[in-house]
């Protein structure tokens, strides 16, 4: 069972503020939905391999030379907030 | 349609053709659009008509998915969060159309983040079906879809992830293909779960399908997943499909499917049988784990790739910087909807200590086990032949409400993008007045003997050539 603490949790984690209302919605549809994807524990995995990708490419490397990229001002043109050619980030500690 | 429009363009005017379709745009009630790139579009038109260039795709309109970066075109996601951005780059697909002398005409609706089912989670408001439009036209490429359905673009490109191409297509009773995963190069599509999606073309018909896949398919550096293609799919399709051996799968049919759905494929699979294919019932058994393990596995990649979304090299940003962590939980709230913050939330769940073995790992293994059930099928067939979606286009408001019940709708969607299979919706009759979709499936890469089927199915029957009545 998922609990209001249990949501409050993951919303911190996911840096993303949820109101009271939102909380008490949450915590019943998370409920109903995991109860739901809890059917896979019927499914017997003993000994399967986990799946991560389906094309058989591991380790794709190009050779590391210097070519052209986005200016920067292109690279800034769409910050909402921008100084001397930098990104501005809220205060960090 | 696209090869004849080719030639009508090319002998009459690009323009005027362009003119003519923003004029039904502007007229329409569907919503199909978020943007129209109206100013560069009628540019590139005219220049055309002054100068026609060579190309796949020379002089022709081509509507794209909100979430493939466009270059100086807004691109949205249709989420409040990116209102605003303007790609500084084109995704690989759009250099690919343009390099083959493509128009980019405008951006559609799509579900936020292509989440959903129905294009009603929208930041933008919901899509319309053109063929009722209470409904909904499928999601989450809805507004390719019914903007090609009502002819208010000639072709579009869209994005599956676990069904947004083929259940948009299927809705709006047009062709829908999601290619191997692989094929297609995601360079520049905003990922939203990045071991399953795979952009594909929204046409008419299967031929322009092919066409389409010719020009995006091939391999392209910038993705790590991509690999190369054989790029003769549109001379792949003609031809028949005699000793084509055709699997059933017993799990798609039966409970929860609608009837009037059922008929229709039944009636294709004759149809199929007729044109000297055969057929058999076939077991696809982890079917029913399907969604589960989909949405696990969607929710917990997407908890990770939105995680880029904090204001800080695009998109929104309110009130005074506070500590960075106050700052960027209040865009986030903002800025994203509420299916979409259910799916990050869920996904962080699944990631998160002391779960990530009883749902995102089990998910993983479950996927295996699905990917098998395929392999197992697809060396006793060809071609795997289903309805794409269990129902018509259910009605706006339906079941937004019900996350779950809106989940359920794409059981016979999502297996294909967790095996990375080719899949393909095509029309195949009508329930109750509205589109039925014809889901068929190959190996991997098979595009060409897929395409091939469908094309043949498509020149044996009459739904490809019904378009809805819209204004």
């Amino acid at each position: 069972m998922i609990t209001i603490k249990d949501v409050e949790h993951i919303s911190w984690l996911a840096s993303i503020r949820i109101s009271d209302e939102e909380r008490e919605e949450l915590v019943a549809q998370f409920n109903t939905i995991l109860e739901y994807f809890q059917q896979m524990d019927e499914v017997d995995t003993e000994g399967v391999e986990p799946t991560y990708r389906v094309v058989d490419l591991a380790n794709v490397f190009r050779d590391d030379l210097p070519r052209e990229s986005l200016s920067q001002e292109d690279a800034l043109r769409n910050a909402p907030r921008r100084e001397e050619g930098y990104f501005r980030s809220p205060r960090i500690v | 349609m696209l090869t004849q429009l080719k030639e009508e363009i090319l002998s009459g005017s690009a323009e005027e053709y362009l003119h003519k379709i923003f004029e039904r745009i502007e007229r329409s009630r569907l919503n199909a659009f978020t943007t129209l790139a109206r100013e560069s579009a009628l540019e590139a038109a005219r220049e055309f008509d002054a100068r026609p260039w060579k190309g796949a795709l020379a002089g022709i309109p081509i509507a794209i998915k909100d979430n493939i970066c466009t270059k100086g075109i807004e691109t949205t996601c249709s989420s409040r969060i990116l209102r605003g951005f303007v790609p500084p780059y084109d995704a690989h697909v759009i250099e690919r159309l343009k390099a083959e002398g493509a128009i980019i005409m405008g951006k559609t609706n799509m579900d936020e983040f292509a989440m959903g089912t129905s294009t009603e989670t929208s930041c933008f408001g919901p899509t319309r079906n053109p063929w009722d439009l209470e409904r909904v036209p499928g999601g989450s490429s809805g507004g390719s879809a019914a903007a090609v359905a009502a002819g208010e673009a000639p072709c579009a490109l869209g994005s599956d992830t676990g069904g947004s191409v083929r259940c948009p297509a299927s809705f709006c009773g047009i062709v829908g293909l999601k290619p191997t995963y692989g094929l297609v190069s995601r360079y520049g599509l905003i990922a939203y779960a990045n071991s399953l999606e795979q952009i594909g073309p929204l046409t008419k018909t299967v031929e322009d399908a092919a066409l389409l896949l010719d020009v995006i398919g091939g391999h392209d550096p910038r993705d790590s997943t991509s690999v190369a293609s054989e790029k003769n799919y549109l001379n792949s399709i003609f031809g028949d499909v005699r000793g084509t051996r055709i699997g059933v799968p017993q799990e798609y049919f039966g409970e929860g499917v609608d009837p009037g759905v059922e008929r229709a494929v039944w009636d294709a699979i004759s149809v199929l049988e007729g044109l000297g294919a055969s057929w058999k019932m076939i077991s696809l058994p982890h079917t029913k784990y399907a969604l589960p393990a989909y949405y696990i596995i969607a929710m917990s990649e997407a908890s990770s790739n939105l995680a880029r979304f904090d204001g800080l090299r695009y998109g929104l940003r309110v009130g005074e910087d506070r500590d960075w962590h106050t700052t960027f939980s209040e865009i986030r709230a903002m800025g994203f909807g509420k299916e979409t913050k259910r799916r990050i939330l869920l996904g962080t769940y699944a990631l998160s200590a002391g779960y990530y073995g009883r749902y995102y790992l089990k998910a993983l293994k479950v996927r295996t086990l699905i990917r098998r059930d395929f392999e197992h099928a697809l060396k006793e067939v060809d071609i795997i032949a289903s309805p794409t979606m269990p129902f018509p286009a259910f009605r706006i408001g339906e079941r937004i409400t019900d996350p779950l019940s809106l989940y359920m709708s794409d059981v016979f969607t999502v297996p294909i993008n967790l095996a990375g299979i080719p899949a393909i919706s095509l029309p195949c009759g009508f329930s109750d007045g509205l589109p039925v979709g014809l889901q068929l499936m190959s190996r991997p890469f098979e595009e060409g003997l897929l395409l091939r089927v469908a094309n043949a199915y498509e020149k044996a029957t009459p739904y490809h050539l019904r378009s809805p009545e819209v204004v």
